[in-house]
Parts: C-alpha cells; structure tokens; sequence
C-alpha cells in the first residue's frame, strides 16, 4: 500500500499482573479507510483501544502517529492527536446530561464561564447529523435514555471533535435495525472524508459491509491484517476461532510474529 | 465546525415548552424519584406550623434573627461539605476541623494580638492545609476518606485541646470578629442588598435566556423566568422586613434591628460557591467525578486533583465555618466544633437534597438543610426540651432526610431516570 499508516502501532505488549494480553501486537490504521478489528470475547481488542487512547499503559511497543513516533500517556495526548474513542462501555456520566457528556473534559467557555448555548447548538447540530430523533430533550440526564440512546451519545461525543482517528468499540451492540444501518452508513462517511475509522465488531455482515481491512486478534496476538476484498466470511471466522486459516494466521509451528504481520501486510493473502 | 457539518438538520425536540409543561415536567420529576429540594421546604414548612401552634413566640422578628445565627456556622460546615458529598466521599473531622482553626484565630488574637484580618487569614489558611492533607491520603495514598477524617476527627480535638492549652477559654475581644454574628446591619442596607440581589438574579436569568433564545434553543416560558425572579423577591423582601423590625426588649437601653451580618456573608458564599459548582468547568468535572469517576478520567479530567480540591474547599469553609461559630460563642473552648456540629453539618446537606451516593447535590442545599436544622433547634429549645430529647429528634430527622435520599435513589433506579 502507498498511503502510509496515520497510526502505526508496534510490538505492543500489555499484561495485567501476570496475564499477558497483547503480545506483540502490530496495528496500522490508514486515513480515509475502515479498519475493522474482530476477535473473539477476550481476544484483547477492548484492552488495544484502550492502549492507543492513553488509559493503559503500555509494557512495550511504540506508537507512531502520521509517521512521528508518539509516546500517550492519557486522554489528553490521543484527543491532543485526534483520537476520539467511543468506549464498549461508553463511559457517560449518569448525573449528567447529553450536552454536559458530550463535551465532558473540553467544555466551551468564554472566559471563566462554560459557554452553554454554543455547546448545546454544537451538539445539537452533531446529533441531527447523526438522524437522532428520539431524545426529547439534550437537557436530560443521560440516565434517563435508553441503551440505543446512549450509545448514540457516546458516538456523538467521539465525532463531534475534528478528530483524525475514530475507533468505536462495539458501537451497535445495542442498537436496532435502522440505528445500526446509520451508524454504519456513519463510519463510511467518516472514512470517506478521509478520516481513519477502526470498528470494532462481532458481526460479520458489519464488518463486510463497511471495512476496507481486517484485523484479527487471536488471545492476544494480531494473527492477520488483510484487505476485507481478499477475505471470505469464512476465513475471518476462522482466524477469530483458530488463529490461522490456511496461510493467513499463525503458523502451525511457531509465532514469528514480525516477519509475518510485515507479509500479510504488503502481500495481502490474494494468492490463496 | 463539527465533522458532521454537512449534514444539519433541526434536531427534533419536544414542543416549545409552556407554563404547564413545565409544571408537568417537574412534577415527572419528582414522581421519577427527583425529589429536589421538595422534602427541605416541606419540612421547614411543617415544622414552622408546629412550632408556631406550639409556642407563638417561635414566630417573632426577634427568634427570626436567632434561626440565622444559630444555624449560620453549620450552614456554612454544610456548604464545603457538599463538595465532598458529590464526590460519594465524606468529611467526619470537618466539624474538629471548624474548631482548630476558629482555636488558630482566637490565640492569635489573644497571645500575639494579632490584628483581627491576619488571624482570620491564618485561620482559613489552616482549613486550606487541613484540607490538602486529608485530600492527599485519600487521592494520592489511596485510604478511604472515612478513615482519614474519622482520624481526623479524632486528632483535630485533641489538637484543639492542645491549642487552647486544655480546658481553658479563651474569649474573643476583637469587635470585628464579634460582629460578624452579633451585630446587624442598618436597615437601609439590608434593602439596598436585597434590590441588588434581586436585580442581579433577574439579569443572570434573563441574559442567559436571550442568549438561548437568539441561538434558538429550547428555553424556559418567560412567565417561569420572571416567577422565579418574583418569588426570589417576595422571599428575600419579607425576610428583610422582618429582620428591620425592633427586636429589642429595651429600645432606650439598645436598639436591635436590620439583618444579621451573617446573612450577607451567607448569602455570598451561596452565590460563589453556586456559581463555581453550575458555572464553571471545574464544578461540572466535580459532578463528572461524583457521576462516574472512570468516565470522567477517560474525558481526560485530572480525577486526583478534583478530589483533593473538595477536601480542600471543604475544610476551608470549616475554617469560615468556626471563626462564626467563634464571634457567636464570643470565645473558643475545647467543644468548639465539636458535640453535633459536624452531624447537624452533614445532616443539613442530606436534608437539603444532597446524596449521600455521590452525584448529586447543590449548594443552596446546604441553606435549606441548614434551615431545618436551625428550626429543629430553635423549636425545641423553645419549647424546653432536653439536650437529650433534642439529640433523639435531630437524630431521627437526619435518618428521615438519609432514607428520602435512599428511596428516591431507588425510585430513580426503578423508573430508569437515573
Ligand atoms: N483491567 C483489567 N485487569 C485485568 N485483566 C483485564 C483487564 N481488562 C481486561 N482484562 C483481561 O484481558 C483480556 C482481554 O480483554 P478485552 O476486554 O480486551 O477483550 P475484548 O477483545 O474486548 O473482548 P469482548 O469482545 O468481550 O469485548 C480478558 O481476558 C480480560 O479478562
Ligand atoms: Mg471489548
């Protein structure tokens, strides 16, 4: 590929106490693309994003940013680069409402003051262009939505910032039919105005429909990164179950992890 | 711009509210387990009727002007607590806190002469310390702020002991401290006050409402705006009125009249401390950290920071909180801040309508449950009660305000509105 990376992550290993997580994890998310990060329950997809956003820290690995190595080391840093991260569990303050959430840790203000009406316009604006319809009131606190609702919050707080890299981490779980379709018709659009969009997700039929490229995590390692186009249903099942399918994935004997995540990069496994 | 710029559309929102809906929506509220300040001014409106049938007198301007006094220190305790409250932490040595430093200010009076504003100073710089010290353990070293301030509680007495070099009182002279909250304010002040006061609640509201307006945003009916103002009229007006009266017994020996100058300086702690908490980012990451401390470090909110802040602010309102208490007392002794203070000071927050869960929680609260409780006192007293029927009473009321808290947190649970 000739574009290059906006983030690259290498050799990203994370352990809690004596469980090891992420073993060195490699993972390039290139702008205007949808990377979709699959894995099993447990695979340590939750655990990376969390890694990129500065909330853990990283035993090793290096983090490389629109090609300058970058070191996060907190939730500032990735918002000062323009990493917005919509959370599995969504972190929204209960006790606070959708516009207070929305620009928790960035308020608005002028001078001394939080500048209100401009943060409720703003989100206002952002929500409408999400098609949210359904809360009656931006003044009401969070705890009184629904789980669609709040989900379409947090998404909202990731895309209201001009961010260059959004990841949403199981962003439709909750969602219904018609609110899934717009989510995902979002992270197209996203990518298609040349941001750098990772979905994290369990359904197929998502990922196919709106990723350019696939990344597998398997217990902890990235067993393949491919371009959606040279990859079967079928083969992606496989390497979130078994790690490997037929040359994408581990080897059978061992884990060479560097020489290998470089091939399935460059050499996107269409030769099978 | 948003990065969604391209694509506005009005976002669909209830109908331009009117007087009922919003009658309606309050009412929603408090039936959804928002009780808000529902309970305190019930209460105060209950106990008021009681204590009047039971002994007229509770209803004179003279016994008016004792409610301010007697309940101003614990009001004023109540108010810094609230910030801890938010954070779901509490402050058990606040009250031992209020006595170290109203001990700090009255031997600096006494031993170095020190004039009246530099004692104070010291005073509230000890409530500062106190507070980054306790805050510290229980952000940084990682004890829980129960531990912490019951140790406090513990240490700040015997400091106390140790400053007044035990038993001893030590009486205040400084006419400056002493007037604070035993003297009044002339009465034309007092209405030069309440009109500021007034007027400027009613340009914040009315400002902040145009601005909505010409951004055409969803905004209160204007009827609410100006009852609001109206009845923040009507409140203060008649309290002016009747703290103007003559209170004196004797008007040729000592003429009493006009507000307590402990009103006013209530009345501002009020307004800065309501207007740091609604206002500014500060206090809404305050609410964040109360709300979901995880969320609130992943918005990139110093989390640590906020929580050693409340401890700070917390105590240095103690520290206003004793050099009340100590004009009031005309001295400092060993019980100064101590017996019920720091329980009638988290009793007044939780009656106001502040959880004890964390959260939630205004500073006008503070004012009502202070009020509560000041009547509570004032009532029995009247009616010559015992200390110990009075401990049981209060007791039993702050049980009362604390299973309110919990019911309606349920309430909330059950019905998703919180
Ligand atoms: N804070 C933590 N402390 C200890 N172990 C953790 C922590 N967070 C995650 N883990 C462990 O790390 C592993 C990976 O978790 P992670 O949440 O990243 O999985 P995931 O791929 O996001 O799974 P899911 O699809 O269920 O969301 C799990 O085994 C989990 O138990
Ligand atoms: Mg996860």
């Amino acid at each position: 590929m000739s574009v290059t990376p906006l983030l690259e992550a290498r050799g990203i290993d994370k352990r809690f106490g004596p469980v090891q997580v992420l073993k060195d994890v490699d993972f390039a998310v290139t702008p205007g693309e949808v990377t979709a990060l699959v894995g099993d329950n447990g695979a340590g997809k939750s655990t990376l994003v969390k890694c990129i956003s500065g909330i853990y820290p990283i035993d090793a690995g290096e983090f490389q940013f629109d090609g300058q190595p970058v070191t996060i080391h907190g939730p500032r840093d990735a918002a000062g680069l323009g990493i917005e991260v919509v959370y599995q569990d969504l972190a929204l303050c209960d006790n606070l409402d959708i516009v207070q959430n929305m620009f928790l840790g960035r308020e608005k203000r002028s001078g001394l003051v939080l500048d209100e009406p401009t943060m409720e316009q703003m989100a206002a604006e952002t929500l409408a262009g999400l098609s949210v319809r359904t809360v009656k009131s931006l003044r009401q606190h969070v705890a009184s939505l629904s789980g669609g609702q709040r989900q379409t919050v947090a998404i909202a707080k990731a895309v209201l910032w001009n961010s260059k890299l959004v990841i949403l981490d199981e962003p439709t779980a909750a969602l219904g039919v018609a609110q899934t379709a717009q989510v995902l018709e979002l992270v197209r659009r996203l990518a298609d105005k040349g941001l750098a969009v990772v979905l994290i997700s369990h359904n197929m039929n998502d990922v196919f429909a709106v990723s350019d490229r696939i990344a597998a995590l398997y217990l902890g390692q990235m067993v393949a990164q491919v371009k959606t186009t040279d990859v079967t249903h079928a083969q992606v099942v496989e390497l979130i179950t078994a790690g490997r399918s037929g040359d994408l994935g581990l080897p059978t004997e061992k884990i060479d992890s560097g020489v290998e995540y470089a091939d399935t990069l460059t050499t996107p496994g269409a030769e099978q | 711009m948003t990065t969604t710029a391209h694509h506005i559309e009005p976002v669909a929102v209830a109908p331009k509210p009117t007087v009922g809906s919003h009658v309606r929506d309050y009412l929603g509220r408090v039936r959804g387990g928002d009780l808000g300040a529902l309970p305190a001014v019930l209460g105060l409106i209950v106990l008021c009727v009681f204590f009047a049938i039971m002994r007229p007198v509770f209803f004179s301007a003279g016994n008016f002007a004792n409610l301010f006094t007697q309940g101003a220190a614990i009001t004023i305790i109540a108010m810094g607590l609230i910030f801890v409250l938010l954070l779901g932490e509490i402050d058990l040595s606040a009250g031992f806190a209020s006595g170290v430093c109203a001990a700090v200010l009255a031997q600096l009076m006494a031993e170095q002469g020190s004039p009246w504003y530099v004692a104070m100073l010291a005073a509230i710089a000890t409530g500062v310390v106190i507070g980054l010290v306790l805050g510290f353990l229980v952000a940084k070293v990682g004890i829980p702020s129960f531990v912490v301030t019951l140790a406090g509680f513990l240490a700040f007495q015997g400091t106390v002991l140790l400053l007044i070099k035990g038993g001893t009182n030590v009486s205040i002279r400084d006419d400056v401290i002493l007037a604070i909250a035993n003297k009044n304010i002339v009465p034309w002040l007092g209405w030069i006050l309440t009109v500021i006061g007034v007027a400027g609640y009613a340009v914040v509201v009315l400002l902040s409402r145009r601005r909505r307006v010409a951004r055409g945003l969803v905004t209160e009916p204007f009827a609410v705006a100006i009852g609001r103002i109206a009845a923040l009229a009507v409140i203060l007006g008649i309290a002016v009125f009747v703290l103007n009266q003559e209170r004196s017994r004797n008007v040729v020996v000592v003429s009493l009249k006009g507000v307590p100058i402990v009103v006013p300086i209530i009345a501002a702690l009020l307004i800065i401390w309501t207007f740091v908490l609604r206002r500014t980012a500060y206090g809404r990451h305050v609410y964040a950290v109360g709300g979901n401390r995880e969320a609130a470090r992943r918005a990139g909110i110093n989390v640590d920071r906020i929580r050693i802040s409340v401890f700070v602010i917390c105590s240095g309102m103690a520290a206003i909180g004793g050099i009340v208490a100590a004009s009031r007392a005309n001295s400092v002794d060993a019980n100064t801040g101590g017996s019920n203070v720091l329980l009638y000071a988290v009793g007044a927050a939780v009656i106001g309508g502040t959880s004890l869960f964390g959260g939630k929680g205004r500073v006008l609260d503070a004012l009502l449950g202070g009020a509560v409780i000041a009547v509570i006192d004032n009532g029995m007293g009247l009616m010559g009660l015992s200390s110990g029927q009075k401990f049981v009473f209060t007791g039993v009321v702050l049980l009362l305000a604390a299973g309110v808290d919990a019911l309606s947190r349920r309430r909330a649970a059950a019905t998703g509105t919180r």
